[in-house]
């Protein structure tokens, strides 16, 4: 079935063919290794970070939070810190109450959903540990912590709400007056009872998915400031978009006196997708005490405070015939909100709700989601956000499966896989996948590790019963990307569009401006979006800058998550750039005394069919300039704007295998190989795919063996700094093998899938599913996540974890 | 309050510093060397990694007064003569970095690194980095990079582990 290569080797290949950083003379840009743009300023220190904001009369600002989990606050008082040296101001959550309003909530998945009230600075109650219940403003960081001190603050204790399923249990402690639960959400297709009533296979499993805390490196930061009339505020976001028009009406600071900036942003993971308390709270600061205002948080705050990702429970069934074809799959999910609905909490789950099908065909699936509260700190977008739950449920689903019937677990899903022919193919969750080759990506990505040899070693070890026993994990996925469609993102009840602006400006030396609504923090959008204009201008890549993240640069936007830059707003860049063209060949046809309909665009040059005489976009883009010779009626301009809105998501997908030693005596997993084979479709950089693959699959490993979030019984969260919550390390991870299919999107003219979160989404049952696959001879058939030396041990000891 | 006298990229300063001033708050707040930035509380990220007279330390972890009479080299002190240095260099030919906050850190960790064992396996790479974390690029370029800034150090030709 497979062929031995040498991986190293192959690394080369793809090194000599596909790298290079400059295409050659004539060859395209779009698909060419270019080195970034971004990195000049990056290596060399001189970034524009939140926190290195400094303003004349700049004042700072520190929060006092809540010990415990959840307590009313019976007094507050914050005058005794005005007497603190350098200290200007202090506020509790009392003082700030008429003004602070309601952090957003843009996705309210039911109509009957819960939406508590959610201060931005706690007034009354307190309800996860972190929660802000009073600040201090002062002349510098070191006083304005210092003060906190003299803040006189008395709690009087509430029970802790921590286990969602106690949650739901009737007359227990509440964490608001409305109950623990926020809302069910259901989806059903096809007849699942009978699906169930007659299979003669059925699978059930019940997975956790931990809490994860999302770890941008960069700390979140908020700078605000005022004239008096209008406010700008600076933040480490995601989305400084969607924040302006949140933050406008939270605070009631009109939109058009409102700017808000992005400067350069250190990661965000889903974690700056979001409209925070301390962003709400500096402006309001700023409003009062007519000063600028900074807030840096510090790791342990952010531990606490920066919204945390996954923490659902997932009861899931699969219902198969004898030969292993999938008939029905059940899913009931408890998803675990935290203590308050943000931004686009109780979406997260839904958005994995279409995804629990995979890449499989099956007759009938039943998906019921209830969402929960609990005093923690509220969960919310972390990479790939739904969909590596989903993922992670039926990938391992799939495992279990060909262990019940004794199949390989490559032929379980070629048996239940859409095959290559059969796209455009509409799922049992309604989705149509566009496009797709399972088979392609599967058959490279078992040349690639060796798949047979190591299944001939994993038997010999078994046979020899040595300690170290090895696991081969699979993972055959896809994903949703692209986010998203405005009408289907309207039928899911989500508060806004999915569409992507661009506006691309010619200068009149020849040199241009595009202007995106994405807002990259660490994607590399100024070179890959550079690369798409100068193909399709016949621009020199050097001659494009790209400017993003300031509202009063890019006033239109939808901003970057969801693996959508690319194919959102890629494509924008793509139509603005066509409607420049358009608007320079008539020029060009005029001042060749031709007829537009004779030009062709070819070379860099705006040429009459037939003839040499021609006017590259530069000349043009300076006739334009200078105005002096314009057909009657055409504007002194080539700018143009471009709002695309995509028809379908696009659907990223391939095959991951990941090879485990596991030591039965001390429980240690150690990756020996992992193979990456991804499908992203046509791909414009690269070197930044593989880099995002990298990344990805890094969180993705750290969700099944390091990282958790943990909160100890009384509610107080254990994991505040980095020496307790365990991100990787270099010496923790591997290296990787990755490689690509290319089957080009059929939903968006540069045939593109996006690649943000592929590797998350895939890796974490890859290196599960190769855990237990090792340790099946003893019984084992799940290990919790994520999947420590005690936890390994401990499956072996009992059998289960 | 405490004066001390310190030379931070070859520009020597004289501070009244708080006994307790972190040199990292000192270098980005009162010197404006805001190209090392603060990734962590408890020393674990490695972001804010300098060199105090010629070997790496993390700079949330120093005081001001220690670094009295020092000699700081921040990442804003690398590049000599127009030209970036090597390591600079190898980071961004292997695409070792993407939101670049760790970068600064990463590459005088790497610089260090080199110091005690100028070719460096693989492995040798990873557990000398153990002290930088990087949440984007999966480590896989940084190791890359460090080999390839290693090579240049070192006058070999580059071969790129791609």
């Amino acid at each position: 079935m497979t062929e031995e290569l040498d991986a190293g080797f192959v690394a080369r290949q793809i090194a000599e063919s596909d790298m290079l950083s400059e295409p050659a003379p004539g060859k395209h840009e779009v698909g060419s290794a270019r080195r970034r743009k971004e990195d000049a300023r990056l290596v060399t220190g001189r970034t524009q970070w939140t926190d290195n904001i400094q303003l004349p009369g700049m004042l700072y600002v520190a929060f006092l939070r809540s010990p415990m989990a959840h307590a009313r606050i019976t007094r507050v008082d914050p005058s005794a810190a005005l007497s603190r040296p350098g200290v200007v101001a202090a506020f509790s959550g009392r003082d700030l109450a008429d003004e602070q309003g309601s952090l957003p909530c843009a996705w309210p998945v039911t109509e009957d959903i819960v939406i508590p009230d959610h201060p931005p600075m706690a007034v009354d109650e307190v309800r996860y540990p972190g929660e802000a219940v009073a600040c201090v403003v002062a002349t510098d960081r070191y006083k304005a912590s210092d003060a906190l001190e003299a803040i006189e603050i008395d709690y009087e204790p509430l029970p802790a709400v921590l286990d969602m399923t106690e949650a739901l249990k009737e007359g227990g402690p509440k964490v608001h007056e409305e109950g623990n639960r926020a809302f069910v959400w259901k989806f059903a297709q096809g007849d699942i009872e009978a699906a169930f009533r007659d299979a003669p296979v059925v699978v059930e499993r019940t997975f956790v998915q931990q809490r994860l805390i999302p770890s941008a490196m960069e700390p979140r930061a908020v700078v605000a400031q005022t004239d008096g009339d209008s406010f700008t505020l600076h933040s480490a976001t995601q989305i400084p978009h969607i924040l302006r028009i949140m933050l406008a009406q939270v605070t009631g600071i009109p939109e058009h006196k409102l700017r808000v900036i992005a400067p350069d942003v250190g990661g965000g993971f889903g974690s700056k997708l979001q409209v925070t308390a301390e962003e709400v709270l500096l402006l309001l600061l700023t409003r009062r005490l007519g000063k600028p205002v900074k807030w840096t948080e510090s790791r342990s705050e952010g531990n606490l405070t920066v919204h945390h990702g996954r923490d659902q429970l997932q009861r899931v069934s699969v219902a198969a015939d004898a030969e292993g074809h999938i008939k029905g799959l059940r899913v009931d999910l408890l998803a675990d909100m935290g203590a308050y609905l943000m931004l686009v909490t109780p979406g997260i789950p839904i958005l994995g709700a279409f995804m629990y099908n995979g890449i499989y065909k099956m007759d009938a699936y039943d998906f019921t989601c209830t969402g929960v509260f609990t005093t923690k700190m509220p969960t919310d977008a972390y990479r790939g956000a739904g969909r590596p739950e989903a993922t992670f449920a039926i990938e391992r689903l799939m495992d279990e499966l060909a262990a019940e019937l004794s199949l390989d677990p490559i032929e379980i899903r070629r048996r239940n896989w859409i095959a290559h022919e059969e796209f455009p193919y509409t799922t049992i969750a309604n989705l149509t996948y566009d496009s797709g080759n399972y088979e392609a990506a599967t058959d490279k990505a078992l040349s690639l590790f060796g798949y047979d040899k190591l299944r001939a070693e994993q038997s010999d070890r078994r046979d020899r019963g040595d300690p170290v026993q090895l696991g081969i994990g699979v993972s055959t996925f896809t994903e949703m990307c692209g986010l998203a469609p405005s009408r289907v993102l309207g039928s899911l009840s989500y508060g806004a569009g999915g569409w992507e602006h661009a506006s691309v400006r010619m200068l009149p030396t020849g040199k241009v401006e595009v202007v995106t609504g994405t807002s990259p923090h660490g994607q590399g959008h100024e070179t890959a979006w550079s690369q798409i204009v100068a193909d399709a201008l016949s621009v020199p890549f050097e001659d494009v800058s790209v400017l993003h993240g300031d509202t009063s640069i890019s006033h239109k936007g939808m901003d970057t998550y969801g693996s959508r830059s690319l194919v959102v707003g890629g494509v924008a860049v793509l139509q603005a750039c066509d409607k420049v063209r358009e608007k320079a060949k008539v020029i060009a046809a005029h001042l060749l005394e031709a007829s537009p309909d004779d030009m062709e665009f070819a070379g860099g040059s705006f040429k009459v069919r037939g003839t040499e005489a021609g006017r590259t976009i530069q000349e043009v883009a300076l006739a334009v300039f200078a105005a002096h010779d314009l057909p009657d009626g055409v504007e002194a301009s080539l700018d143009s704007d471009a709002t695309y809105d995509p028809d379908n998501f696009s659907f990223p997908h391939g095959t991951h295998l990941c090879a485990v030693e596991v030591d039965t005596e001390t429980g240690a997993t150690k990756i020996r190989s992992y193979v990456a084979v991804d499908d992203v479709g046509k791909v414009v950089n690269p070197l930044i795919v593989e880099g995002q693959v990298h990344g990805g699959l890094a969180q993705g490993i750290a969700q099944a063996l390091f990282e958790e979030a943990v909160y100890d019984t009384e509610g107080n969260l254990l994991t505040t700094t980095m020496a307790d919550y365990l991100l990787p390390s270099a010496s923790d991870l591997p290296d990787f093998v990755t490689d690509r299919t290319e089957t080009a999107a059929t939903s968006n003219p540069l045939g593109v899938k996006g690649v943000g979160e592929a590797g998350t989404i895939a890796s974490t049952p890859a290196v599960v599913n190769a855990i237990v696959d090792a340790l099946r001879p003893y019984g084992v058939n799940d290990v919790r996540m994520p999947c420590s030396p005690e936890r390994v041990w401990r499956a072996i000891q009992g059998g289960t974890s | 309050m405490t004066r001390i006298t310190v030379t931070v990229d070859g520009v020597k300063y004289e501070e009244e510093v708080e006994p307790r001033l972190l040199l990292v708050h000192l270098l980005r707040d009162r010197l404006g060397k805001t190209g090392t930035p603060i990734g962590c509380d408890t020393s674990n990220c490695g972001a804010c990694t300098v060199m105090l007279d010629g070997r790496s330390v993390k700079s949330c972890s120093v005081l001001a007064v220690q670094a009295d009479e020092g000699d700081v080299l921040t990442v804003e002190g690398l590049a000599s003569g127009g030209r970036w240095h090597p390591m600079q260099q190898a980071f961004h030919e292997e695409h070792a970095l993407q939101c670049g906050y760790c970068t600064p850190g990463m590459i005088m960790a790497a610089i260090d690194l080199l110091k005690d064992d100028p070719d460096p396996s693989d492995e040798a790479i990873r557990e000398g980095l153990e002290g930088n974390l990087c949440r984007c690029t999966g480590y896989c370029n940084i190791v890359r990079a460090v080999r390839r800034g290693a090579q240049t150090m070192s006058g070999e030709e580059v071969v790129s582990g791609r």
